[in-house]
This record gives C-alpha cells, sequence and structure tokens, in this order.
C-alpha cells in the first residue's frame, strides 16, 4: 500500500486474500503493473472516480442490454415442483455474462491509458466478448487461445476475427484454458507497460478476483431487486455453475451476507430460508477420481476433490498430483474445463457459506436437451450442469429457486451433438436423417 | 559469506541453467557435469513445473520432456545428490512445488510438515545452495526467506526492468547469493541483441553490495563481454544451453558429442565473461 493512502479501506485491504487464498504469485516484471491496477481499481470501481462506473453502467445497459429478465421457467416449476426462475445472462449482448467483466476491464484499460488488449480464451465466451468490448471502445485486441479449444469452438473464433480481434492459437500442453492462461501471461509479461490483460475470470492475481466479481456483481445486484418485485422476497436457493467462477461469484455476490430474510411478503406461499441457499455446481466430467500416473483429472471439479495450491497468480483449490503438478482437467464443456477456481470460492466452500456440488457430462448433456425443449432456449453446457444439478439433487432446495443461465448454447451445438451422439442420452433428438 | 556468493568473488560468475532430467535423467546429469567442465561458478537447476509461466518456448520443451521423462520432485533431489560437480547448485523451481512438499521421514519436532521449510531442508541435505523462484514476489516469500534463513541457504529474487526504487530496496534486501537481473520483459529465450535496459537496471542497481548476475537473452561470448563490462557480476545463460540439449535431442546425436557442444558454449560464455571484466574502465570493487 502506498503511504499516500491517508485511510485505506477495510474492504479493500481484505479483498487481496479470502481466508488463506488469493494473494499475488507471479514474476516480479508484472508487479508494478499489478500494483497499478490495484490503484485503478480502488479509484475508479470502488470510488467511481472520473464517473467511470457511471459511464460503466451506460454502457452495459446501452451496449449490452441490461438488465437481463429473471424469467419464471414454468415447465420446469411444475416439474420440479417449486418455483424456478432463470436469470437470462444468455441474453446479455454476445449471448453470455462475460460481457460484464470484459466491457469493464476494457473500459478501466482505457481510463489508465493502455493501449493494447489481451485475454485468454477457453470456451470461446471470454475471447468474443472482449473482442466485442475492445472494437466497441476502439482498443487493439489479441486473443490466446487453446488449440484444442479453437476446434471445439470454431464460430466463436470467427467472432473474434470479424469484430477485428487477433486470435493467437496456443499448442503447448493439451490446448485448453490453462495454457492459453499461461501464454497470455507470458506475453503480458513482455509487454505489460502499455497493455492491459483481461483475465477471463475470477482467478489469477489480486486484485483481478475481487475486481471481476465487482463487475459481475450486477447480476446478483439485479437478481435481488427483481426477486422481490416478482416474488417478493429473496430466493431459497441460488444455483450457478462453477469452472472458474466468475457467473458464480457474479450471482452470488449481493447474497453471500443476505442474513435471516425478512418479512413474510411471499408471493406464492412457502416459508422463506434463514439464508439464502448458494450452489456451485462443478462439472464432474466422466469421473471424480483422478489418474496420478498420467497426471488426467476426467473432471473440473476443484472445489469438490481439488486441493490447496498456487496456479496462475493465486492461492486456491487446484487439480494437481501429489508433487504438484497441475493435471490436464476434463469436460464436456470447456468453459469448465479448469483446473483451479476463484481464490474467493474456495474460501466461501471451506466457510460452508457456498456448497460445491457436481454433475457429470452425461447429466449436463441431458439438461441442455432438457432446458432446449422445456423452455425453448438452448443453454450453454455450462449452464447445462447448473440445470442438471435441479434434475440430479435430493437436497431441499426450498420454494424459489433461481438458476443463473451464464449464457446460450449457439457456441455449443456442434460439440453437444458430437458428444451426444457418443453417448446415450435419452431425451436427444434423432439426427442422422440429416447426415 | 555464502558458497554462492563466494563464487563471484574471483572475477565475474558464469550461472548457466538446465532443466534437470532433460531430456532424461542419465543424459541430463552428464549434461550438468559438462557445465561445470566448462567453467560454471554457480548452476541453476531447473526443478521442472507443469505451468512454467516466465519460460519461453525453449526452456518450456525443455520442461515438457523432463516431465515426461517421469521427472518427480524426489527424482529431483536424488538427481542433485549424485551429482559429481564442485560448484554451488541453485535450485530453479515454480512456488506451488515447494508449497506442496511433504517429507516422507520427518526428522525431530517437523513431524508432518508441509511446505518451505521440509523442502530446504531436504534441498540442503542433497546439497542445493539456493533458490530462485520466478512466481514468488517479494509480497508472497516470507515463509520461504524464513526457512532459507533457518537452513542457511540463499533466497535470489529477480529485479526486472519494470522494478520502481521502491520494490528495488526491498528486493535487494530480501536477497541473498545474488540478485539475478532480468536483462529485458518478456520471457526467457536466447536473444541476438542485449538491451538497453540492462545496463539501466545495473546502474541502479550499482549502490547496492550483492553480486548482480545477468540473465534472459545471453547467447553468445560477446554478449557476454559486453555485459560484464557493462558492469554485471555475472552471467546467466539458459535458453541457449538448453538449444544445445533440444539440438542433440532432436538428431540422436551421442550424449557424449551434445556433452562436448555444451562444455564447449560454455568456455566461449565464460571466456566472454572474463574478457568482459578486463574491459572495464575502472576497476570499481574494493
Amino acid at each position: 500500500m502506498s503511504e499516500s493512502k491517508p485511510d485505506p479501506d477495510p474492504e479493500t485491504e481484505a479483498d487481496a486474500k479470502f481466508g488463506d487464498y488469493g494473494g499475488q504469485y507471479v514474476p516480479e516484471a508484472l508487479m508494478p503493473a499489478i500494483e497499478e491496477l490495484q490503484d485503478a481499481y480502488e479509484r475508479y470501481v470502488l470510488d467511481n472516480e472520473d464517473g467511470f462506473m457511471d459511464e460503466f453502467r451506460r454502457r452495459l445497459r446501452d451496449f449490452g442490454g441490461r438488465p437481463t429478465p429473471l424469467q419464471r421457467a414454468d415447465t420446469l416449476s411444475e416439474r420440479y415442483d417449486r418455483d424456478v426462475y432463470l436469470k437470462r445472462e444468455d441474453l446479455l449482448h454476445g449471448g453470455a455474462h462475460k460481457l460484464n467483466n470484459a466491457l469493464g476491464q476494457c473500459l478501466l484499460a482505457k481510463y489508465m491509458g493502455k493501449e493494447r488488449i489481451i485475454a485468454e480464451t477457453g470456451a470461446g465466451q471470454h475471447g468474443p466478448a472482449t473482442a466485442m468490448a475492445a472494437a466497441h471502445l476502439g482498443m487493439p485486441c489479441e486473443i490466446y487461445m487453446g488449440r484444442r479449444d479453437i476446434n471445439r469452438q470454431r464460430p466463436n473464433v470467427f467472432r473474434m476475427r470479424i469484430n477485428g480481434a487477433e486470435v493467437n492459437p496456443v499448442t503447448t500442453g493439451r490446448g485448453t484454458l490453462k495454457e492459453a492462461i499461461s501464454e497470455t501471461m507470458r506475453d503480458w509479461a513482455t509487454t505489460v507497460e502499455n497493455t492491459h490483460y483481461i483475465i477471463g475470470s475470477i482467478v489469477g492475481p489480486a486484485p483481478f478476483p475481487a475486481m471481476v466479481r465487482d463487475f459481475h456483481s450486477v447480476i446478483s445486484e439485479e437478481t435481488r431487486k427483481q426477486a422481490k418485485e416478482q416474488y417478493g422476497r429473496l430466493p431459497d436457493s441460488v444455483v450457478a455453475c462453477a469452472g472458474g467462477g466468475s457467473n458464480t461469484m457474479g450471482i452470488f455476490a449481493d447474497f453471500v451476507d443476505s442474513g435471516p430474510q425478512s418479512g413474510p411478503e411471499s408471493a406464492s406461499g412457502g416459508e422463506p430460508r434463514a439464508d439464502v441457499g448458494l450452489y456451485a455446481v462443478e462439472a464432474g466430467g466422466s469421473s471424480l477420481s483422478v489418474d496420478e500416473e498420467r497426471g488426467v483429472a476426467p473432471n473440473s471439479a476443484s472445489l469438490s476433490t481439488g486441493s490447496e495450491g498456487v496456479l496462475h497468480g493465486a492461492r486456491t483449490k487446484l487439480l494437481q498430483d501429489s508433487d504438484g503438478q497441475i493435471m490436464e482437467s476434463h469436460s464436456v464443456s470447456s468453459g469448465l474445463d479448469y483446473a483451479g477456481v476463484g481464490p474467493e470460492l474456495a474460501h466461501l466452500v471451506d466457510e460452508e457459506r457456498v456448497e460445491a456440488v457436481n454433475v457429470d457430462d452425461d447429466a449436463a448433456l441431458e439438461a441442455f436437451h432438457r432446458l432446449s425443449q422445456a423452455e425453448g432456449i438452448i443453454p450453454a453446457l455450462e449452464t447445462a450442469h447448473a440445470l442438471g444439478f435441479l434434475e440430479e439433487t435430493d437436497r431441499d432446495l426450498g420454494e424459489f429457486v433461481v438458476i443463473n443461465v451464464s449464457g446460450r448454447g449457439d457456441k455449443d451445438l456442434e460439440a453437444a451433438l458430437e458428444e451426444t451422439e457418443q453417448r446415450d442420452i435419452p431425451n436427444a433428438p434423432e439426427m442422422e436423417v440429416f447426415e | 559469506m555464502s558458497d554462492i556468493e563466494a563464487a563471484f568473488e574471483d572475477g565475474p560468475a558464469f550461472v548457466p541453467y538446465l532443466a534437470a532430467g532433460d531430456p532424461e535423467i542419465d543424459a541430463s546429469q552428464r549434461y550438468v557435469e559438462a557445465l561445470a567442465a566448462g567453467g560454471a561458478d554457480v548452476i541453476e537447476l531447473g526443478l521442472p513445473f507443469s505451468e512454467p509461466i516466465a519460460e519461453g518456448p525453449t526452456i518450456q520443451s525443455a520442461i515438457v520432456r523432463s516431465l515426461e521423462g517421469g521427472m518427480t520432485v524426489d527424482d529431483y533431489f536424488e538427481f542433485v545428490d549424485s551429482l559429481d560437480v564442485d560448484v554451488p547448485v541453485v535450485c530453479m523451481t515454480y512456488y506451488n512445488l515447494i508449497y506442496q512438499y511433504e517429507d516422507d521421514e520427518p526428522q525431530g519436532g517437523s513431524e508432518g510438515q508441509k511446505g518451505p521449510a521440509p523442502f530446504v531442508r531436504k534441498a540442503k541435505e542433497v546439497g542445493i545452495d539456493g533458490f530462485v523462484v520466478p512466481d514468488l514476489p517479494a509480497e508472497e516469500a516470507d515463509p520461504l526467506r524464513t526457512a532459507c534463513d533457518e537452513a542457511g541457504l540463499d533466497l535470489i529474487f529477480i529485479v526486472a526492468p519494470t522494478t520502481n526504487e521502491e520494490r528495488l530496496d526491498r528486493l535487494v534486501s530480501l536477497s541473498s547469493g545474488y540478485v539475478y537481473v532480468q536483462a529485458r520483459l518478456g520471457v526467457t529465450g536466447a536473444r541476438e541483441d542485449v538491451s538497453e535496459r540492462t545496463t539501466a537496471s545495473l546502474d541502479r542497481l550499482a549502490g547496492y553490495d550483492l553480486p548482480k548476475a545477468v540473465g534472459f537473452g545471453i547467447k553468445s561470448g560477446e554478449q557476454a563481454r559486453d555485459i560484464v563490462a557493462g558492469g554485471a557480476d555475472g552471467i546467466i545463460v539458459g535458453s541457449a544451453l538448453v538449444d544445445v540439449v533440444a539440438d542433440g535431442y532432436e538428431s540422436d546425436e551421442p550424449v557424449a558429442e551434445t556433452a562436448d557442444r555444451l562444455e564447449a558454449l560454455c568456455r566461449e560464455l565464460k571466456q566472454g565473461a572474463v574478457a568482459g571484466a578486463q574491459d572495464r574502465p575502472t576497476p570499481e570493487r574494493t
């Protein structure tokens, strides 16, 4: 902390670490940029200097299309015998919640006087969101994407290119999100003086996890308000998928300290809970077991099965072998396919404020087809994990459940059909006739 | 004075780097010994980590070869233990491997201890003299610094071209053995040019007593000469040497021939450094 700050905000101070998690494990060359970013985050985001947050909110509305609806899912409500509401982040410009953060950081980079944007992408949701935001704000932009993800998410590669971004394939390792993040950090270590790295989740060194959460917390801010307006009270449970965890913390943020619910003004009966239940649904992949010998975890469930370690700048929960080498993760959804998770989520799970659960590949695919048919919404495969939890769980989620529909599934059509074909997914439509 | 710091006493120090176990244990051992034969004053020996965010493509590939050959942390310690070299060895690795380390045979009161303390104890036992950990900035270094102090080993910090005055002070005060001066921004990798920023960094560090070793991008005796003439107390060379190993591996060259080529390049680099010291306008050291 610089000495010029007379009265450090205790909340900001605490946000560098979440319990024992978080921190700043990055090369020295990046530290001055991280200090600069911390300063900009405090001034522009936390203190709204120069009206930064006002401009951010205005652009989210005019360019992004916020607020997104909170919609009652009638068929699912009937199926599960409770009121199921969908927070429609799939309707945000670009088709996923990712724009909140991409636009926020891109604007911040502009305020900081940076000339160039770099970002990594896994599913290719953060990449297109960043490419859109950069085009919108007139910033040159380069996206690093794993070779394997490029093959899994071709339409998103085209979207980024069409928005004017460079897409750099990453061929190291298995060519997924983990390698893309490492490669973007290497670029940043070279170009740090004029470049801002828009990290795509609540991961990385402080202040990224707190800052990315703050840009996404508009999701929970709206959900709280809409729940009260439409249902008369806060939800009993909020469910979101968790890879790195940006949509998760985005919708959890304002519910973490929800406290005891006030008022019995429930619209459709049922006693409200003392505290809003928060469920982070991880990718159970094909199995929760790990293959130490090959260094492979056939899942991406770092909260459920991982252990504490240091990756990509932060101490958090990781999929790693006993030496501390990072495992190759797996999920049918490339956006969840990551060996780590945001430090704040790891902390909230340890504190038992958030419950970490998981849904495997098959159940996610089934949920993908179910929502498409039952509600006319094709969800992202990431989101399908949150929906799959609703089907699978025997936990009492209460009368009023909100699911964060973090993204739409257009980007996943090819992958979903291919994966569906290889498995026995009972509710999948017949597609052979079109081959 | 530690053995590492003492290695900078008689003229400029040549500090080569190789990743342990690249491409496999036996050949790698032979290569590390070739570094010593070629005039190494200190050897930086990489303990491979799966996410080496500070490394360029050359050293990333070396790490992949080593890990695919099955290198583990225990293997690394055995590797160092059986090395036949009489210069100080610095372990270069990433923090998670240190953080996860658990001693199988805990000594005395340290039962079940995990992390920097048992890692440093084990390292000392096998003959390691110090550590460079590129993803561990001063902010997070307390546990490892304390463990090194307890064991009497050195912890070397990297000073980058972007490091400001305030951080510089803090880094140098936390460093022991030498200060690793990062010659330019970016990741490791051999380059044709040596950045002007190297000279600027050395100027900024001139007032500090600890030896200054410059690394990132050095590949020739000529570059070594220029850098030492510019005020460096030592040069660190990694990727250019790893390139020789990679070449040998890819062309199926006999291990002995690759080792000879490594030794020859080491001699060139060392001679360059020595010549650079003679080029200096006035001897600054007292």
